[in-house]
């Protein structure tokens, strides 16, 4: 049943009152400026760092894995391509990261940089392959991208180290200075500055006529094509950009913790992220902000208790959204407020 | 006979019982897809139940290996038929990211409840002993249940083929697959028809995770694992098509069987490289529909 594409908008718009062509033509305007509220994730960011200073590894964590699910955002809120293999890209970047660090190359910022270029590149030669589909074989196309590279750091164990994973990690001080401390105090603003201007860069994405058009492809395949958008080139460039910024997300998790291993690259790591994504809400630019520190939080409790049924939990939880809350605690608190 | 033979044909048969098993996984959902447009990652989930009941069934309480196999059928038939009531049935023609998401949240569930029933532990999976030997065919032996596997499936593939173009069930699953909308208008009552199917895809499925219990071993992973082992079946042989994924089953097993066999340090590196480069070629898979 070929239905993609069919007239059916996927996020449905809230109903507003018709504005007076004026009214339109400023609120357009005005669409795209800062607000107040814009601000509060990264005052709760630094509140944070004062309030929680012993938990400062796991903040750097659930930073990194905010810019993954940001990127993640990107590809399936905004370009609405379906994808199980975004881990694929976050492996890419942390493992280029972690090589070169291992390997007598530890400056973070070039590493960080190298992991993103490797990771783009990735989604750019994958994205190429894979975007010609749609539907379930699109979907199964992004999971065997990343299997194969599952596969592949599985076989290279005398790169990767193999299940063992990659260890004996050296990253230098950055800009020579802030050397990485044991209590994560410069892990930690690291890894906040470099979400903060990936999120610029997002933001700026997501607003500019680029974005407007994937906001299109996604609601309207056939009408994008009918007006001459030139859909396949900007589904790849948007992929190739979110596979960019994940890669620098898994090079910032590689860099902070000393560690890569084969779980940065299977499914359970694409399918969380597009749980925490869920919870917070899809292709809203602020639902990672939400789900990844609620999910990563209470991962944190629970799975001190009791690891395998955790799964059990958060598999409900995906159920019960899914049935009852589309759109996730951001759609639901817009719900609310009509 | 030489040496290269011998492998060749050793690849073939093991190759085929593997085809076997991953057509009667693989084929309810292909025709969930087709009919449906349901985007079902916790078809193994079945699978996997239909294993476990095998298993516990013939080691805990010592039920014969048939009845067992009936047991893993109707308990997954059962089983699917429940939450496609309650849950699958609501997001029909919906959201291709509400169904996976869905689906996804099923396979975490399965996998904890699994780990909670049986344990982390891979399931053994003894075959009765009537199969466990060698069967003699004259110019050579072979595994006795690797040979039942096969002429098991063969049977089931050709009853399968046969329901649906004989039946009239089976006519009303074609027609709802070809144009669901005609399908409703001429009076097919399409709610009940897909639940039966969905029961019955899955039902197969349950069937084929029980037989094929000891080539894809039945542990609580087992629906994230194998996924990508079923998707690829169903897309390269074309979503909707009965026959695209016996063929695709039969392609993915002995190529994935040979390159085990023949380049183990690549592994399966190489029957996904082959995935994508098919997908490149046909991007509807073998025998989908334009």
């Amino acid at each position: 049943m070929a239905t993609e594409g069919l007239v059916r908008p996927r996020l449905k718009p809230a109903p507003r009152a018709p504005l007076a062509p004026q009214q339109a033509i400023d609120a357009f305007a005005r669409r795209h400026r800062y607000r107040w509220w814009e601000a509060l994730p990264w005052a709760a960011a630094i509140a944070a760092y004062v309030l929680f200073p012993s938990y400062l590894p796991l903040g750097a964590q659930i930073l990194a894995t905010i810019l993954f699910a940001l990127s993640a955002d990107l590809v399936l809120g905004y370009a609405g391509i379906v994808t199980l293999g975004h881990a694929a890209f976050f492996g890419t970047g942390a493992y280029t990261a972690g090589i070169l660090a291992v390997h007598g190359w530890g400056e973070p910022i070039t590493g960080l940089l190298a992991g993103t270029a490797a990771a783009a590149l990735i989604g750019f030669v994958s994205g190429w392959i894979v975007l010609r589909t749609t539907g379930l074989t699109l979907l199964m196309q992004t999971l065997v991208v990343a299997t194969l590279l599952y596969e592949a750091a599985n076989k290279a164990s005398w790169l990767t180290g193999g299940d063992d994973g990659l260890q004996g990690m050296e990253v230098w001080p950055i800009f020579g200075q802030f050397r990485f401390d044991m209590f994560g105090r410069t892990g930690y603003l690291y890894c906040l500055a470099v979400l903060f201007l990936c999120w610029l860069f997002a933001r700026h994405i997501v607003y500019s006529p680029f974005g407007r058009s994937l906001t299109g492809i996604r609601e309207n395949v056939r009408r994008m094509h009918a007006i001459g958008a030139p859909v396949r080139r900007r589904r790849l460039i948007i992929y190739t950009i979110a596979a960019g910024l994940a890669g620098t997300a898994g090079a910032l998790i590689a860099q902070t913790t000393g560690f890569v291993g084969l779980s940065f690259l299977n499914l359970e790591r694409s399918g969380g992220v597009l749980i925490m994504l869920i919870i917070g809400g899809v292709g809203r630019l602020y639902g990672a902000f939400i789900g990844v520190p609620l999910y990563m939080i209470a991962q944190n409790r629970f799975s001190e208790i009791e690891p395998v049924y955790w799964y059990f939990w958060i598999g409900l939880l995906m159920v019960l959204v899914v049935v009852f809350a589309r759109g996730g605690i951001l759609g639901l608190s817009e719900r609310l407020r009509q | 006979m030489s040496n290269t033979f011998a492998a060749f044909v050793s690849i073939g048969f093991h190759g085929l019982a593997f085809a076997m098993v991953l057509y009667l996984i693989s084929v309810g959902l292909s025709v969930t897809m087709g009919m449906m447009g349901f985007v079902n990652l916790a078809h193994g989930v079945f699978a996997m139940l239909g294993g476990y009941v095998l298993t516990s069934l013939m080691s805990r309480m010592g039920v014969p290996f048939g009845l067992a196999l009936i047991a893993a059928f109707l308990a997954t038939a059962l089983g699917s038929l429940i939450l496609e009531r309650l849950l699958y049935r609501r997001l029909y023609g919906g959201d291709e990211l509400d169904q996976v998401l869905l689906t996804m949240g099923l396979i975490f569930m399965s996998v904890a409840a699994a780990t909670y029933v049986w344990g982390p532990l891979q399931q053994p999976m003894h075959p009765p002993r009537w199969l466990s030997g060698q069967l003699d065919f004259g110019f050579r032996s072979f595994p006795g249940y690797r040979s039942f596997l096969i002429l098991c499936g063969a049977g089931l593939v050709i009853g399968l083929w046969l329901g649906l173009e004989r039946t009239r069930f089976g006519m009303k699953v074609r027609a709802a697959v070809d144009n669901l909308r005609m399908a409703q208008s001429v009076g097919i009552n399409t709610s009940r028809l897909f639940a039966l199917t969905f029961a019955l895809g899955s039902g197969l499925a349950g069937l084929g995770g029980a037989l094929g219990a000891d080539l894809l071993a039945i542990n609580p992973s087992y629906a994230l694992d194998n996924l990508v082992y079923f998707l690829i079946v169903v897309a390269v042989g074309g979503l909707g098509s009965i026959r695209g994924p016996f063929i695709a089953a039969v392609l993915i097993g002995i190529a994935d069987t040979g390159f085990k066999y023949l380049l183990p340090e690549l592994g399966a590196f190489f029957i996904y490289a082959l995935t994508m480069a098919l997908l490149l070629w046909r991007p509807r898979g073998l025998f989908g529909r334009a």
